[in-house]
């Protein structure tokens, strides 16, 4: 008895999803215990976290839903400010956690005050809107008196740790994830296969684009408000048009529509970064033409809108035992 | 009122390069459907081919200009044949992250070469130089050759689209580019054309716009890139003389801004003006509405 409610545990994919998410934060903290991790791997590391959580949400916008989006960096700055305001004032964890909060409801509204006009335009179309709208909120930022114009905010208490951006980030990629997995996922997939032959089903595409674009940006302030926590010195400039691109590559070297290709993209590009890191001068060009010539190569990114899943490792092992069956043979 | 006129004078010639640039982006817009993001650093690298000609050549101002033209137009359909054409077929968004790699190509390569800081145009003299004394307005010779060259860019523009077999070309591959295809248009000359007018008038805006601020960096483009696209859309865009009334507009609306509000917020209100016409009028001005076919 016991044993088959312990197959059953094993066998139960939530808690094998736990089972691996625990061993991925166990090693890491291990690996940071040990000081392999260095203080400055761990920049990197942050950062691949908060690319994260920015390239998966641009991905349910952009890559699930189809809509396109050039203004993702404007609602990380919106939470990044956010956290910010309200951690310097009130220094402790739990001003930390109201920061996350208000980044996530703020970036939210704002995400629906922008969404809600736009969302009706197609294609380009809204990509020049969204792009507008973060410009706008940059040049809001660069002018206000409370968040300290073009210089920015300073010292902003540092809570952001690897539990912290771990449980974020891993918490994000879940609930975005059972999120496409639902009748609401379902049907914004289905707008972005055919926007009038799902609207002719019955699913009502407005407010399903709204709603893709609300949760999206949510998590977009999310990630800004971690930011703004572990790097604790935020400009407007971080924030501009360069930012809302960088998160679009993620997106769409990764594969748009495929979650686990925006993970994978952040990690390999962060690393690419970093290798560059050594050609300092030309660092940028090479990402450039690394850019231009995986485009030209594979323009549906590096998964297509593939999954790496359990099954696909299970069918992996399977292959691999049957070839050792034939070599029996 | 002297300084509602002098800020008209002034908005008249930052309209001429905004439209400038705003025809490349529409052109190519209209032919395949892309936001080119690299014709904001073909305006930038125009600008430094000027500024070589005027101070390593002593050339004057019309070789110079001429040069820069030339060597955008190599550029431009450079571009074009190496890193948009294989992708003709792929999603549009991937043809999209090209254009801003090569974008950011071009940005950082003209850092790594030159630096990133500013340089400065050098001074302009005799014809070029002199001033025009309105009562309290004063014109500069520059602002009114500006504005000369490029309606004289626009007329001409304006000529080969509607009266040469090239034109009537671009105009047919916009319209519908398999069935020009099929009436035996070359498709792809007629794109490499479009792309070498465009970056011909970005790189006559980069040398003139040079001219008129004097000074230049490789990262230039960025913002008024955005802006001349910001007046391609509020123009219509694919539109061409919407480009021009578009340009003029958002020109005149940015110096009127910084005149008689704050010039922290020229910018905000120009996207501001882009945000409006997208809800009110997503198809511009002069855009024709495209009709959703099921």
């Amino acid at each position: 008895m016991a044993a088959k409610a312990g197959k059953f545990f094993t066998n139960h994919p939530a808690v094998r999803k736990l089972i691996i998410l625990i061993a991925i934060f166990v090693l890491v903290q291990v690996l940071i215990w040990t000081d392999i991790i260095s203080a400055y791997l761990q920049v990197t590391l942050m950062t691949i976290c908060i690319n994260i959580i920015l390239a998966v949400s641009l991905n349910l916008i952009t890559g699930f839903t189809g809509q396109f989006s050039l203004g993702h960096a404007g609602f990380m700055s919106i939470g990044a400010y956010a956290c910010a305001l309200i951690t310097m004032r009130m220094p402790t964890i739990l001003g930390f956690l109201l920061g996350i909060l208000a980044a996530i409801i703020l970036s939210g509204i704002v995400g629906m005050v922008v969404g809600l006009p736009t969302l009706r335009l197609r294609g380009d179309y809204l990509a020049i809107a969204t792009l507008g709208f973060s410009e706008i909120i940059r040049i809001i930022f660069v002018n206000l008196e409370i968040t300290n114009g073009a210089a920015g905010l300073s010292n902003i208490p540092q809570f952001v740790n690897w539990p912290w951006i771990f449980f974020f980030t891993a918490g994000t990629v879940l609930l975005i994830n059972n999120f496409l997995k639902s009748t609401h996922g379902r049907a914004c997939i289905s707008i972005r296969e055919d926007e009038i032959a799902s609207e002719t089903m019955g699913v009502a595409a407005t407010r399903y684009k709204v709603t893709a674009f609300i949760v999206g940006s949510c998590f977009a302030g999310m990630a800004g408000a971690l930011y703004a926590s572990y790097f604790y010195v935020i400009k407007p400039d971080y924030f501009g048009f360069l930012k809302s691109i960088d998160i679009l590559i993620i997106v769409v070297f990764g594969g748009l529509g495929s979650i686990s290709g925006s993970i994978l993209a952040a990690v390999v590009l962060a690393v690419i970064s970093t290798l560059l890191q050594s050609f300092a001068d030309i660092r940028m060009v090479l990402y450039a033409l690394l850019l231009i010539i995986i485009m030209i190569f594979r323009p549906q990114g590096l998964m297509g809108s593939k999954e790496i899943t359990m099954d696909l490792f299970r069918k992996f092992s399977k292959g691999l035992s049957l070839n050792k069956k034939k070599e029996r043979v | 009122m002297e300084q509602f006129l002098q800020q008209l004078i002034n908005g008249l010639s930052l309209g001429s390069t905004y439209a400038l640039i705003a025809l490349g982006y529409t052109m190519v817009y209209g032919i395949i459907k892309l936001i080119n993001f690299a014709h904001c650093d073909i305006y930038m690298i125009g600008a430094y081919v000027g500024f070589y000609c005027l101070t390593l050549l002593n050339l004057g101002f019309v070789p110079s200009l001429l040069i820069a033209m030339a060597i955008c137009t190599a550029l431009g359909v450079a571009i074009e044949k190496i890193a948009y054409k294989p992708l003709r077929n792929s999603p549009r968004i991937a043809v999209l992250i090209t254009a801003i790699g090569v974008s950011l190509f071009l940005e950082y390569g003209m850092v790594a070469l030159v630096g990133a800081g500013v340089q400065s145009y050098p001074e302009m003299t005799g014809f070029i130089a002199t001033k025009i004394n309105l009562g309290d307005i004063t014109i500069s010779m520059m602002q009114v050759v500006i504005v000369g060259v490029s309606v004289l860019l626009m007329i001409l523009l304006q000529f080969i689209v509607k009266k040469t077999k090239m034109g009537k070309a671009m105009r047919a591959v916009s319209l519908d580019a398999d069935a020009a295809r099929l009436m035996g248009i070359n498709v792809d000359a007629t794109i490499s054309f479009t792309f070498m007018l465009g970056s011909a008038f970005a790189g006559a805006a980069g040398v003139m716009v040079g001219m008129l601020y004097k000074s230049i960096r490789p990262l230039m483009g960025y913002l008024p890139g955005i802006k001349a696209f910001v007046a391609a859309v509020f123009g219509g865009i694919g539109s061409i003389p919407g480009a021009m009334i578009g340009g003029y507009f958002i020109g005149l609306v940015e110096v009127m801004v910084s005149g008689y509000v704050n010039s922290l917020y020229k910018d905000a209100v120009v996207f501001a003006i882009l945000i409006l016409i997208l809800i009110i009028k997503p198809t511009g001005l002069m855009g024709r509405a495209e009709r959703e076919k099921v």
